[in-house]
């Protein structure tokens, strides 16, 4: 195939729209995505509204949840494995462990089947298509939230009973929005990946269920880092994961061994993961539906 | 006038057969060629489509790869309303794909003035558990609309799709009917300024296929493009003003002579179907078979013509072509036997009858010839001969119901109010 030069380069006709077989890495259509900002917020409030429809409790579903299963972690790793909890409330530890992964983990496992899902939509009508994952991780921050809600009440509930607990007040209003914005660009970023790279070839998926499973005992969510034996510690500091739970309980429970460098560490890898999440994800989307 | 879509040495390769350990190797081996600046090893071996090359025997030779388009050029002026016509597999879908940005080129490139909507398929992304009205919303924001867009114009959707006193309801207790409606109602309110209609695709839902050409013909007299894909040449014909004309892949013709491209596309099938000359029995054969005109409008007559060719005397006691209409309904049965004076025998040689059917009164759409022939000896049957396209004289000043709502005969009557 011989490459032609468009004959009326010369003129400078202004199109709405071109259509190339090949475009740049870097051509992201971030103008398209703001074209479409309002379906955005349509999919996040359909992901949240449509969850729940049909159900009595609703949105207190939210609360339930985490509340077992972080009793259910107290219970097992707590009151029968002994583990270590930094000498802080079990409840709080786990809570304050397990809200941030589960958003990090639905992020990851949800976005990691955008195009699978979404093929037949895909297949029928033209968006950008990285709002799917967008939304995804936006509504899932709404079902973030309310567990977060879970912790404050209960860290309030702990201080108001005297427990010996140093809470970071300035902290948590700073630094969680950004410990949030890691946990969900980490999240999609992976999730993308995943999802780009199992259109055509679907054995990685097959990892994901039981691999964010088992990427939760490498990272100090049901015991704190401070317990991991020295030899074994640089290895859980490669997870980025690990800056950020430690993060979290920092600032909420005033414990745990939280470093500014583990910190930037985990910033710097979500950066990379979610710039080549979407270069992959927008070399993908042109010609998925082809392959999936 | 200018044009608002340029399509330029467009291609599309296909890849066929499962996805499998065979494809890794292919896409490493196609990796392996980009790297190094060559082109692609694949695209080189891909053949042209025609799905009725058979797979097996010689076959095997032939790669898995398929050009559904092959370097297709063409532009749509502003107002046009762009019928594309061929066979299934010529390569229209792909094109609506490409168009609608779905799935990119292989090669070439598209360049569009202006927002392009498609009625390839209504009520997508809808989600059961949602109200009517959320879904009018959601469903317009994925059609690319804006929130206040759709405020704007949401009590024209519901008027549009009657379902006012169901809009707080999921529409998973809507009636199918209902549903089509409101996710038409939606689509319809889109205001492009390209909108392509797939009639294709919409086959089966007469009510749907009947809103989106009334729908179609409102928008093309507003001066907007419309690009419209059917395989019922009748509404092509009273809707279009440019053909274009696509087979295995390649764009054959595009042209402002609608009637002649009609003709073309229905001869283009013909002879794909029909192999002369068909031996009726061992002592006579039909060596030609003449249908005139192809197309042929409510009040014309329409005539076919056998040259058949006897090679011994026969006896011949039957002849009788039969009309079907297009859902293989038998329409009438040409029973030639009086005005031949059969049974008589023929001497060997050739010899021509013409059939006239005078202005036909039934309902538009393609019409198909078969044949009853009987001799001393045999008789045979056959279904298909040939076909011709009955269109309506008067345009589509009032929108035509749908095929499967007309019934199969077109009687003259009055109609008046007392």
């Amino acid at each position: 195939m011989t490459q032609t030069v468009p004959i009326t380069a010369g003129k400078s006709e202004d199109w709405d729209l071109e259509i190339n077989s090949r475009s740049g890495w870097l051509d992201l259509h971030l103008k398209d995505i703001w074209r479409y900002r309002d379906l955005l917020r349509m999919f996040v409030w359909r992901d949240f509204v449509a969850v729940y429809k049909q159900t009595i409790l609703g949105p207190i579903w939210f609360f339930i949840q985490p509340l077992l299963t972080t009793a259910t972690f107290t219970i097992i790793f707590s009151g029968v494995a002994k583990l270590s909890t930094d000498g802080l409330p079990p409840l709080l530890f786990y809570l304050a462990g397990t809200a941030p992964w589960n958003y990090f983990a639905t992020c990851l496992t949800k976005t990691s089947t955008t195009f699978k899902d979404n093929a037949s939509l895909f297949g029928k009508v033209y968006f950008p298509r990285l709002i799917t994952p967008l939304s995804v991780v936006l509504s899932t921050l709404m079902q973030f939230l309310i567990q977060f809600l879970t912790l404050g009440i209960a860290l309030i509930w702990f201080v108001w009973c005297g427990y010996d607990i140093h809470p970071n007040w300035t902290g948590i209003i700073l630094g969680t929005p950004a410990l949030i914005v890691l946990l969900g660009g980490l999240g999609l970023g992976f999730g993308i990946i995943i999802s780009s790279l199992t259109t055509k070839y679907r054995d990685l998926a097959f990892l994901i269920t039981f691999g964010v499973q088992l990427a939760m005992y490498a990272t100090p969510v049901v015991y704190p880092l401070s317990t991991v034996p020295e030899k074994y510690r640089p290895w859980l500091e490669l997870n980025p994961m690990t800056g950020i739970i430690e993060a979290f309980r920092a600032i909420f429970l005033g414990a745990g061994c939280f470093s500014w460098s583990l910190l930037s560490y985990s910033f710097g890898v979500t950066l990379v993961v979610l710039l080549l999440g979407v270069l992959v994800f927008n070399r993908v989307e042109k010609t998925f539906m082809d392959t999936v | 006038m200018s044009s608002v879509i340029e399509v330029e040495d467009l291609s599309k390769l296909y890849r066929l057969g499962e996805v499998g350990t065979g494809t890794l190797q292919h896409d490493i081996n196609r990796w392996w060629h980009r790297v190094r600046g060559k082109e692609d090893p694949y695209a080189k071996v891909g053949r042209v489509n025609d799905r009725a090359l058979k797979r097996g025997g010689e076959a095997k030779a032939l790669p898995d790869y398929v050009w559904a388009l092959k370097d297709v050029n063409f532009k749509v002026n502003q107002g046009e309303v762009l019928g594309i016509i061929g066979r299934n597999g010529a390569g229209k879908s792909t094109l609506l794909k490409l168009l609608s940005r779905v799935t990119s080129p292989t090669t070439g490139s598209i360049k569009v003035k202006g927002r392009i909507a498609s009625l390839l398929e209504v009520g997508t992304g809808f989600h059961p558990e949602l109200s009517g009205r959320e879904n009018i919303y959601l469903n317009g924001a994925i059609l690319g609309m804006q929130r206040r867009e759709i405020t704007s114009k949401l009590d024209e959707i519901v008027d549009f799709s009657g379902c006012a006193a169901y809009l707080d309801t999921p529409v998973k207790r809507y009636s199918s009917g209902m549903y089509v409606r409101l996710a038409f109602g939606v689509a319809a309110h889109l205001d492009p300024e390209i909108l392509i209609v797939d009639e294709v695709l919409a086959v089966g839902d007469a009510e749907f296929q009947k809103r989106c050409l009334s729908r179609m013909d409102k928008v093309s007299k507003q001066g907007k493009t419309v690009i419209f894909v059917s395989h019922n040449m009748g509404s092509v014909q009273s809707l279009c003003t440019s053909i274009l004309r696509m087979s295995s892949g390649h764009v054959s013709v595009k042209s402002q002579n609608v009637e002649k491209e009609i003709s073309a596309y229905l001869n283009d099938c013909k002879v794909k179907n029909l192999v002369l000359p068909i031996s009726l029995d061992h002592t006579s054969q039909i060596n030609e078979i003449e249908i005139n005109p192809m197309t042929v409008n409510e009040n014309q007559p329409v005539s076919i013509v056998f040259e058949i060719e006897f090679l011994e005397p026969t006896v011949v006691t039957d002849f009788a072509p039969i009309l079907y209409n297009q859902t293989g309904v038998r329409v009438c049965k040409l029973d030639g036997r009086p005005q031949l004076g059969l049974p008589r025998e023929f001497s060997p040689g050739v010899q021509r009858f013409k059939f006239t059917l005078p202005a036909l009164s039934l309902i538009p759409g393609n019409y198909m010839f078969g044949f009853y022939y009987r001799t001393h000896a045999t008789w045979v049957s056959h279904d298909y001969l040939g076909d011709f396209q009955l269109v309506s004289e008067h345009g589509i000043s009032a929108t035509p119901y749908p095929v499967e709502f007309m019934g199969v005969v077109q009687m003259n009557f009055n109609a008046q109010q007392l």
